[in-house]
């Protein structure tokens, strides 16, 4: 009986030491840095412009960060914790705007350009590799000194003459 | 005789159709480029001027007032941007504090802080920290910052009873008297 209640005493010790630690870190979970960072580098605080969160060494920035692990550890989503800094700071703390408004020239502007420039480049290459009228053709020289004027050939000749002379 | 000279129709219809390719090509151009100048003409704005209305908004205060133009009316508004990570809003927050409580008697000047980009529980450690007692509230939004195009903290701004913008100071106080010196015109004997 007694060796009993050692053996249940040491099961439920040994149930104790392996599930309590487990319960207290799912209540209070604190997450890593590199779980921050990943949220942080999407956004841009106001302060500093232009320089993501993650790596922004300013104070704003770094309450920013304490206050996304606070979010993640209450057990907020990645999204929930962008649609809040949203409320809070604005459209411009996201690295990529919301398609809304303005914004849409953002994504609208670069592709458009990119089709008009395919265009551009078709219509172009199209007219350099289509043949030229042998109307518009140039003449070539031989054909030019035919052509051109009987004096100015007299002339060329007394040139000539007189070249050899000397 | 080439393709171009046989179809004389259509050649004529696929230049057409690129002239008007060509038009709608410069009007998208021409609208985006007024689109960028009012976005950068908008930004190169220094903060609102003296002498202009200056812009109304609707505070939600830390803890969950709500002061609107309606409370603002007929008071001489002060209105103070500041952050809790701001070493020289620290500079001013006692002497604004200080002239709060001696305006406060009168009613008819009011005093608001609005924090700019700043947690809520860093903003509530900096009002205790300073024990101001008017009233404060977050920037939700940065929507107030923004209509005053504030420049970074501390800034304030001194409105008249009117409605008209009589002061602005882009750095810290550095007196109670020059806060008061800004307040004091403005009202009434």
């Amino acid at each position: 009986m007694r060796n009993t209640k050692i053996l249940l005493a040491f099961i439920l010790i040994l149930i104790f030491t392996v599930i309590a630690p487990r319960a207290v870190s799912a209540q209070q979970p604190t997450p890593s840095d590199d779980q921050v960072n990943e949220i942080a580098k999407q956004l841009y605080c106001p302060v500093c412009e232009n320089i993501p969160l993650d790596v922004c060494p300013t104070t704003a920035c770094a309450q920013w960060r304490e206050l996304i692990r606070q979010k993640l550890a209450d057990g907020w989503t990645e999204q929930q914790i962008k649609d809040y800094f949203v409320l809070q700071y604005g459209d411009r703390v996201l690295g990529t705007p919301p398609a809304q408004g303005i914004n849409w020239l953002v994504y609208l502007v670069p592709p458009v350009a990119i089709l008009v420039g395919i265009y551009i480049l078709f219509r172009a290459f199209r007219s350099w590799k289509r043949p030229i009228p042998s109307d518009n053709l140039q003449p070539d020289n031989a054909e030019i000194l035919k052509s051109s004027d009987p004096n100015q050939d007299e002339y060329i000749s007394r040139l000539e003459e007189e070249v050899r002379k000397r | 005789m080439n393709e171009i000279t046989s179809h004389p129709n259509e050649a004529q219809a696929t230049k057409g159709s690129f002239r008007w390719g060509r038009i709608l090509a410069w009007i998208a151009l021409f609208a985006l480029l007024v689109v960028v100048a009012l976005v950068l003409l908008q930004k190169q704005q220094g903060p609102v001027a003296v002498g202009q209305k200056a812009p109304t908004f609707t505070l939600t205060t830390f803890d969950g007032q709500q002061i609107g133009p309606e409370q603002m009316a007929g008071k001489v508004l002060l209105v103070n941007f500041w952050a809790s990570w701001c070493k020289p809003c620290e500079q001013e927050a006692a002497d604004l504090e200080a002239v709060w409580r001696y305006y406060q008697p009168r009613g008819d000047v009011l005093f608001l802080g609005i924090a700019w980009t700043d947690t809520e529980s860093a903003s509530l450690k900096y009002i205790d920290k300073f024990d101001i007692t008017y009233p404060n509230g977050p920037d939700l939004g940065t929507s107030i910052s923004q209509a005053y195009r504030t420049t970074g903290v501390p800034e304030t701004y001194v409105i008249d009873k009117n409605g008209i913008l009589t002061f602005v100071k882009l750095s810290p106080f550095t007196s109670q008297a020059e806060i008061k010196a800004a307040v004091d015109p403005l009202l009434g004997p």
